[in-house]
């Protein structure tokens, strides 16, 4: 079998330094078994995230080769292996040891987010009836499995560290799913321009880029929620009306 | 005195899958103050993988459903090992939970009509499975995620609970260690709940996570209570066989509900050879008839492929035996060939299998619209578990209680695809709510240090121990390849008493494990504290296996190939003697009563 060498970073907040690890390479791998691998054979301590092994539930993210990937997902064969493969942390958030990040903050995010809101039941036998054309867009948002990546490759957060005025691109698709929702009632619209920072995004698509689960971020859920935001607060008609008779609407 | 962090709940949950988060949700909308313990993220237990949908008689789709046919199809399927009272409950309430997941922001696929859709699984008499393309795991334990993180439930991600705590008898509470820097902490509350899943790590080939080592059968093994059933394992017959890093990865049975056929290297449809009598009047015996039933032609009988896991998994390993498997050892999983049948049937399979499609495509450069994929059996489940009251999930200890993978009693010999996720939705709600009831009329129990101390002894021992070579990963290792070999899918006596002499050598090994580093979040040092639960989950399966002498479900024995009527009506039960020995015992099913007898005869 061949070997390949995987240049891994260790360390912890305080500071750390890539570790070159040679391991072999068999058919099929991905970067995730290569990293297991190296764990049983050299690295014991070494810290990672994972659970599925299979794309589903995003716990493995990193940038392999400075690329954020879902480490699970990575072939091996799509990888150039006569240099070394670098596997590194998210830098959207704060390292803990090794691959393994401080993700907390989007867990308190997505808390100051409105709840979903149902309207009253209205079909006969107590529940609701909705179009599958209806529901398919925001179906689309449903497929995020909170990797992060999205998080970890917009510059708001990674380069500008504006995670207290912006809520990135993961909860943006969030709040999307729920203002698309058919049968939501709550209104988010004021707290996208003020709390949510959605006009920090400047679309470079990025986030879209690198989703694993191809939601069109950017085009599907941003644009639309900037253009809510845009109608209620940047309307000229509407902008008279609230100078007249006052409030925020 | 052991240093910890001390926090104090009504209810404490430990596991944040479908069912933790149920049980979480209902206890505390009792008004009771509940913690939730999970050992990785909020959103990523092994739920999250579930792919085919939650099985309901919503009665959608087919109006001829009702939760008398899911009733009777449980049992059918668990071949009447089960414990009826919980197979009747779980398909009485199952719909309810599922229009409940729907009020707090589900998204299932719909009807023509706007209503929830229902597609066809194994051993469901009629189209019952609610779902959202092949990810309802995910949008299950989403929804209950994010409706719960607005109710005040205190959660501890990455956590590990390592002993439960007693004070006499009851309960007291849970010792438990967090993963960022090894602290401990110290959970002290009235009820436990217990929703840890499952235990496929002992088995090299398997669908599941690394989080599925038996922690909570342990934990109530440990602490007292009785475990039940563990005999009974399911092979689900699809995961993926090729390439060697993904062997074992789930392909979902929602494959052969919208029509995929299984073939052997002849190109032919082997299910059809052997069907079991008691499914005979139920099963389509041509082709033809298979397909309608697909489509939703309510005249005909169900394809073979869409029979019981633990049949179709028997049939497959056969094929592979006598040499018609595939090339890689396993056998032929078409879900192309409906392009005979359906027009644009490329962007059909895209849109109904998003992600079995983009599975392939990416792990094994399989194109499902155009090639067949290579299955062959993966384990995936355990019917066994903590032995609960059905009603209310209390296991044996006060206080104790148990729901989802981790419990037993629901699923019989044998589980029916779907009727997971449905488990968790029903018994994780009673779970909670029933712990909650018991927290408020009970006060909280005392802390007793010295159980602390011995439990904060065991977790930090690894790291005084000397150099021997030895490391956690290789005991997993060969732990893993011993279950597999010798207490897998085909069983015999003399393969189980092998397997026993040699879990003894694997437990002297794992005491021997070395750890290397410090407490911060150390991958070997939290491997070696799972060898334990792992290692004494396999004791429980090979010891229950060998007292079975006959084949029923998910456990078959060549030796005992047949099903035999007098073990038919004794369940398996294992506790923890007082000299730490594991006792094995077998104990009577109670008789169904006669008025769900009569169900079971009426639906044939």
């Amino acid at each position: 079998m061949p070997k390949a060498t995987f240049r891994i970073w260790r360390g912890d907040a305080r500071g750390g330094e890539f570790r070159d690890y040679a391991t072999e390479v068999s058919e099929g791998m991905v970067v995730l078994d290569a990293v297991h691998q190296i764990q049983a054979e050299s690295a014991s301590d070494l810290a990672v995230r994972w659970n599925c092994k299979a794309g589903k539930c995003g716990s493995c993210s990193a940038e392999v080769n400075g690329m954020p990937k879902l480490m699970c997902m990575t072939r091996l064969s799509d990888v150039p292996l006569d240099q070394p493969v670098t596997i590194e942390p998210i830098k959207a958030f704060p390292p803990v040891k090794d691959l393994v990040t401080d993700v907390s903050w989007n867990y308190r995010v997505k808390k100051t987010i409105k709840k979903f809101k149902p309207r009253k039941p209205d079909a006969a036998d107590g529940t609701w009836r909705m179009a599958q054309h209806d529901i398919e867009r925001v179906q689309e948002f449903r497929k995020c499995i909170e990797c992060y990546l999205c998080q970890d490759v917009c510059h708001v957060l990674r380069d500008h560290h504006k995670h207290d005025e912006f809520i990135g691109p993961r909860f943006l698709v969030y709040v999307a799913a729920l203002e698309m929702h058919p049968l939501d009632t709550e209104d988010r619209v004021d707290e996208l321009k003020q709390a949510h920072g959605v006009g920090l995004c400047n679309i470079t698509k990025c986030c879209t880029k690198v989703c694993p689960e191809d939601i069109t971020i950017t085009d599907n859920a941003i644009i639309p929620l900037k253009e809510r935001v845009v109608d209620r607060h940047y309307d000229p008609l509407r902008w008279l009306g609230r100078k007249i008779f006052g409030g925020a609407r | 005195m052991t240093q910890y962090q001390a926090f104090e709940h009504d209810v404490l949950i430990i596991g944040a899958g479908g069912a933790g988060l149920r049980a979480a949700i209902e206890a505390s909308a009792a008004g009771v103050k509940v913690g939730l313990v999970c050992k990785s993220l909020l959103g990523k237990a092994h739920t999250v993988m579930a792919e085919g949908g939650i099985a309901a008689a919503l009665a959608n789709v087919d109006d001829r459903d009702s939760w008398k046919v899911h009733f009777s199809d449980t049992m059918r399927g668990g071949q009447y090992v089960n414990n009826w009272r919980m197979a009747e409950l779980h398909a009485k309430e199952a719909p309810d939970r599922v229009r409940e997941l729907e009020a707090w922001g589900a998204l299932f696929d719909r009807t023509s009509d706007g209503r929830i859709l229902q597609r066809n699984f194994g051993g469901h008499r009629y189209p019952r499975l609610a779902h959202v393309g092949d990810r309802t795991g995910l949008e299950m334990i989403r929804t209950l995620q994010d409706h719960g993180i607005h109710l005040g439930i205190d959660v501890h991600m990455e956590c590990t609970v390592a002993g439960l705590l007693k004070d006499g008898d009851r309960i007291a509470g849970a010792f438990a260690y967090e993963r960022e820097r090894g602290y401990f902490r110290v959970f002290r509350a009235k009820a436990v709940v217990l929703a840890t899943g499952g235990i496929g790590r002992a088995y090299k080939i398997t669908s599941n996570s690394w989080e599925c080592t038996g922690d909570g059968h342990t934990l109530a093994y440990d602490a007292g209570a009785e475990l039940i059933d563990m005999e009974y394992m399911q092979f689900h017959p699809t995961g993926m066989v090729w390439p060697p890093s993904v062997r074992g990865l789930l392909v979902t049975e929602g494959v052969r509900g919208e029509g995929g056929i299984l073939l052997n290297n002849d190109g032919r449809r082997f299910m059809f050879d052997e069907i079991p009598d008691n499914y005979k009047a139920q099963t389509a015996d041509n082709e033809e008839e298979g397909w309608r039933y697909c489509q939703g032609d309510k005249s005909a009988r169900r394809p073979p492929e869409l029979l019981t896991r633990d049949h179709v998994a028997r049939c497959i390993v056969k094929e592979v035996r006598e040499g018609r498997g595939s090339p890689h050892g396993g056998v032929f999983l078409d879900i192309a060939w409906i392009k005979k049948h359906i027009k644009n049937s490329e962007e059909h399979i895209k849109k109904k299998l998003p992600s079995m499609y983009h599975q392939f495509k990416k792990l094994g450069d399989i194109d499902i619209t155009r090639q067949p994929m290579e299955v062959g059996p993966t384990s995936h489940y355990i019917m066994g578990g903590v032995r609960v009251d059905a009603d209310t999930q209390m296991s044996g200890v006060p206080g104790l209680f148990a729901c989802g993978e981790c419990a037993a009693g629901i699923n019989g010999a044998n589980r029916l695809g779907g009727n997971s996720l449905s488990d968790l939705l029903v018994f994780g709600k009673r779970a909670g709510e029933h712990a909650a009831a018991y927290a408020r009329g009970t006060k909280t129990g005392a802390i007793d240090e010295a159980q602390v101390a011995a439990v904060a002894k065991q977790v930090l021992e690894p790291f005084e121990r000397e150099a021997t070579g030895e490391t956690a990963f290789a005991v997993q290792h060969d732990l893993q390849d011993l279950m597999q070999a010798k207490v897998g899918i085909v069983r015999n006596e003399a393969d189980m008493a092998e397997a026993l002499g040699a879990l003894q050598r694997l437990n002297e090994r794992a005491r021997r494990a070395q750890v290397e580093g410090n407490r911060d979040y150390n991958p070997g040092w939290h491997t070696t504290l799972d060898l334990h639960n792992l290692l004494t989950v396999s004791e429980a399966i090979a010891r229950s296996a060998i007292l079975r002498k006959e084949s029923r479900g998910g456990h078959f024995r060549e030796d005992f190939p047949k099903k035999d009527d007098a073990a038919g009506k004794v369940s398996t039960v294992v506790r923890k003697g007082a000299d730490g020995a594991m006792e094995i015992s077998q104990v009577p099913i109670p008789e169904m009563p006669p008025e769900l007898a009569l169900i079971i005869k009426e639906m044939g």
